[in-house]
């Protein structure tokens, strides 16, 4: 085969190997991987979707309740949300041995797991951020509730996936992590979701909210330079011990 | 004075409360091929996965170009290729897609070298087929595809051989004698009876340990 014929010699590479075109090679293999389980895609919204209108049925359909409770239901429900794709964001890889792979990468694993999840936000978080208008409209939110709600969202849903690979990566090795997932990432949970239904109270009260947005932004900073870091210790002790 | 690829200096890995082996020394020369022996549950895989640096507890020093692999990991990696007993291919993926995935850490092969790789496996045919639309062997195939574009000096094969037809086991000694010839160094662990010259054995079983007493 000509591809052997040409092979030089083999000796110890010393050079260092390009990042970008590394992180781009997972970043379109887990959206393909993505659009082609449509059911993964899918799931996570269409639970966001009853959460937020069960609210309406079981509790109140009246326009005082609601425009009070609005921004909270549906910041709890993209919690909720996302926790439930958690679980599928390293497992796959892991039963396939793609993360074994993804381990003996040259690359900074940091890189390749800030990758993995931006591509699992690309497909759970924006949804949500999308879906979030049409609901805020059935919550009889005002436009800039849904304005600002969804501007808190684009800042939280990241974080919130970010803060969910740690636990997720830490249970991989677990038969059935589904619970303790939880257990172990809602508390950490809790500061973003003051910070987001803060944010979308203040402004429904007229107030300034530059600086719940910059908290917000400071959240996913710290998520984006600390997390990654922690999640890419907590696989590989994951993949020794299995 | 030159070292080998990959030394190691008496390993010994402890699991569930069993000590799998204890004193294991193994040196791979560039050119050189070890086969790692032992019967079902002798921690083959296992020492491979901790040659590759995947398994972390363990005793012992393993030495990359003469340096310990903590110290020159990037270095170590990047002149690694390891497949595992699960292939690391995407089910829903297809052959093509998953091969440049798993090339990508080496960037520069072109989409022809790829075809040309998956065509060496006899592959081409179903390039564009979803991977979980193909049989064990065709999906082990997938990675063994990626052997035919390394420029790694190391491989570590933990059960290459497995699911692979009897023509695909011979075209895969093929390469790996090419391999050797080469200059490139090959660690494997198969049930399969291997025709290659110069093959080196390092049975697990002498080095098995006792139970542990608790």
């Amino acid at each position: 085969m000509s591809a052997m014929q040409k092979l030089p010699r083999l000796t110890p590479k010393q050079e260092s190997v390009p990042v970008w075109p590394a992180c781009w090679a997972v970043l379109r293999r887990d959206l393909l991987s993505s659009l082609r389980q449509r059911q993964d895609l899918f799931n996570p919204l269409v639970f966001f979707v009853m959460v937020v209108s069960l609210f309406p049925l079981g509790v109140s359909p009246e326009k005082a309740f609601l425009s009070e409770a609005g921004a909270g239901i549906l910041w709890v429900a993209a919690l909720l949300s996302t926790l439930l794709s958690l679980d599928h964001l390293f497992r796959h890889d892991f039963e396939e041995g793609v993360l074994e792979q993804l381990l003996l990468q040259p690359q900074p694993l940091y890189l390749i797991v800030l990758t993995k999840v931006f591509a699992h936000w690309l497909v759970t978080g924006v949804p949500l951020i999308l879906m979030t208008p049409l609901l805020g409209l059935m919550l009889q939110l005002d436009g800039n509730s849904i304005a600002c709600l969804c501007l808190t969202l684009l800042l939280g849903t990241p974080v919130l996936s970010f803060i969910g690979a740690i636990g997720a990566a830490l249970t991989l090795g677990l038969r059935s992590a589904g619970i303790l997932l939880s257990l172990l990432v809602i508390p950490l949970y809790i500061p973003v979701l003051i910070f987001g239904t803060g944010t979308v109270m203040a402004a429904g009260q007229g107030l300034p909210i530059t600086s719940h947005l910059a908290l917000l932004g400071a959240l996913l900073v710290l998520a984006l330079t600390c997390a990654p870091f922690a999640t890419a210790a907590a696989l590989r002790i994951s993949v020794s011990n299995s | 004075m030159s070292f080998p690829l990959l030394q190691a200096t008496s390993l010994s890995c402890e699991r569930d409360d069993r000590i799998l082996f204890t004193g294991v020394d193994l040196a791979v020369e560039a050119g050189s091929l070890l086969r790692v022996e032992g019967p079902n549950g002798a921690g083959k895989t296992t020492l491979l996965r901790i040659l590759a640096g995947l398994h972390a507890g363990y005793e012992g020093e393993i030495l990359w170009c003469g340096e310990p692999i903590r110290r020159a990991r990037e270095h170590f990696l990047r002149n690694l290729l390891y497949i595992g007993h699960r292939p690391g291919i995407k089910p829903l993926l297809t052959p093509l897609e998953n091969l440049g995935a798993l090339l990508a850490r080496n960037p520069g092969m072109t989409r022809d070298q790829q075809e040309e790789a998956l065509e060496a496996v006899s592959l081409l045919p179903f390039a564009h087929i979803p991977c979980h639309h193909l049989s064990a062997g065709q999906q082990r195939r997938v990675a063994l595809a990626r052997l035919y574009l390394s420029d790694e000096p190391l491989w570590i094969l933990d059960e290459a051989f497995t699911a692979i037809d009897r023509a695909g086991v011979e075209s895969l000694e093929r390469l790996l004698e090419k391999r050797m010839a080469a200059g490139g160094a090959i660690i494997l662990t198969t049930h399969h009876r291997l025709s290659i010259q110069g093959a080196q054995s390092l049975d697990l079983q002498i080095h098995a340990g006792e139970a542990l007493s608790v």
